[in-house]
């Protein structure tokens, strides 16, 4: 295995998250580089995903690399029955660095046993998807100033939330509270909650949404999706139960920041909007140098 | 061993006795092994009293001498499996079953979605808990617990 891919964000060591981290805030100060002159990325999207995508062809774009790819299997030869494991072969031939996005799970890893050039996963279905978790590390550092000891409140969907999981394993290396706030339907997977006893992580799960966010340095929000629920009765209960709006914030830290992965969509208010504790934007905008430091680092340049 | 005392199932001349089968895990022994497709002779018993176990299962199989790959299928289920080897109505070789810290090949993941369960890649887990046995997936990082582990 090609151990310069990233699949899953416990490929990372923690040096490495605050190596890559470093190396985000040195593309933040300078995007437009020749790092990736006369290189060629492979931009392989078999389910469609504007915002990772555009991310990532602005990363690519930025430090002079050359884009080749499909934005869909409609448009590969995927629709004529061909494998994974011969469409990476055959992509891997041609190009530097393979992007992938995929919605089989696992379809990463095993991408990166039959390459020969890195992978980097931009979401396997519902397991991983590393480079929205080094994003989020991103924009939780240049807000705290660091990883360390943080109080973070997760709120929403823990139980399906891949962005949830990764960022609580990636967190787990620096010493974090968490507080979970969810409906029991929700909750956060007993594998976590394993992880954390495990490794002496303090965690309190609520399930009402109220004044306890005032702790909190981080507030990560997440959607309640309505296909989640086998009953649309519980939706329509919860539903509402998770939305953040701007009166909640007024004796919240003044450190605190609300994160979102996007899309939004009832769950914070549009009057959050303006106030200077969202960053959910400016989140959206840390990805590009996240994603430019990781492709530095998986092609050692 | 007290040699005296009467065995529950009758003894072979030649072949492997597994012992400290789970009681609850015989049958699934039995199909893994392919036993219910043998030719060789095939005695065993089940809820039979076990200091280790409560209820334990055994299993005797004449003229059959089993490869280690074949061993391995059993410790997914049968972690404290036992294997005398049988020459000549004596125990020449006793064989512990060991779990393994891999699983290669053998088990079936549970996710739908995972890549091993869409095209042709061979399974590889990490086995998390020796008992019960607990896979997690190489792949799509799924746990595959002990009830829903089935042999490809």
């Amino acid at each position: 295995m090609d151990n310069k891919s990233l699949v899953s964000i416990d490929d990372y060591t923690k040096e490495e998250i605050l190596e890559v981290l470093a190396r985000a805030a040195e593309f933040e100060k300078n995007p437009n580089c020749s790092l990736l002159e006369g290189k060629v990325v492979a931009s392989l999207f078999f389910e469609p995903s504007t915002r990772t995508r555009l991310s990532f062809e602005t990363a690519i774009n930025r430090m002079g690399g050359r884009i080749v790819g499909f934005t869909d299997s409609s448009s590969s030869s995927v629709t004529k029955g061909e494998t994974l494991k011969d469409t990476t072969k055959m992509v891997s031939n041609y190009c530097d660095l393979i992007v992938m996005r995929h919605p089989i799970e696992g379809s990463a890893r095993y991408a990166s046993e039959v390459s020969d050039v890195p992978i980097i996963n931009a979401g396997d279905g519902a397991n991983q998807h590393p480079t929205q978790t080094m994003l989020d590390l991103y924009s939780i550092m240049k807000t705290q100033g660091t990883l360390e000891n943080l109080n973070i409140f997760m709120v929403g969907d823990l139980k399906y939330g891949r962005t949830v999981h990764s960022l609580l394993m990636a967190l787990s290396h620096f010493n974090p509270t968490f507080h979970f706030i969810a409906p029991p339907e929700l909750e956060i997977p007993r594998g976590y909650k394993i992880f954390m006893e495990k490794n002496n992580i303090k965690y309190f799960e609520h399930t009402e949404f109220n004044d306890i966010i005032n702790d909190a340095d981080i507030l990560y929000m997440t959607r309640v999706q309505k296909e989640r629920f086998a009953d649309p009765l519980e939706y329509e209960k919860v539903k509402n139960v998770y939305i953040l709006k701007n009166d909640m914030l007024s004796n919240t830290k003044d450190n605190m920041r609300i994160l979102h992965p996007l899309p939004r969509v009832n769950e914070i208010a549009v009057d959050v909007d303006t106030n200077p504790k969202a960053y959910y934007f400016e989140q959206a905008l840390n990805g590009v140098y996240a994603r430019q430091a990781i492709i530095a680092k998986a092609l050692n340049l | 061993m007290n040699t005296k005392k009467e065995l529950q199932v009758s003894a072979i001349e030649n072949g492997t006795v597994i012992d400290h089968i789970p009681a609850e895990y015989l049958f699934q022994v039995i199909t893994i092994l392919g036993l219910d497709k043998s030719k060789n002779s095939v005695t065993f018993g089940n809820n039979l009293e076990s200091k280790l176990l409560g209820k334990k299962a055994i299993i005797k199989i004449s003229d059959k001498f089993f490869e280690d790959e074949e061993i391995n299928k059993i410790s997914l289920i049968a972690p404290h499996a036992k294997l005398n080897i049988i020459r000549d109505y004596k125990v020449a070789e006793k064989k512990i079953v060991e779990s393994p810290e891999k699983v290669i090949g053998i088990a079936k993941c549970m996710n739908p979605k995972c890549i091993t369960n869409v095209e042709a890649v061979t399974t590889r887990f990490k086995v998390i808990n020796n008992s019960p046995i607990t896979l997690k997936c190489h792949y799509c990082e799924k746990i595959t617990d002990h009830k829903n582990i089935e042999i490809v």
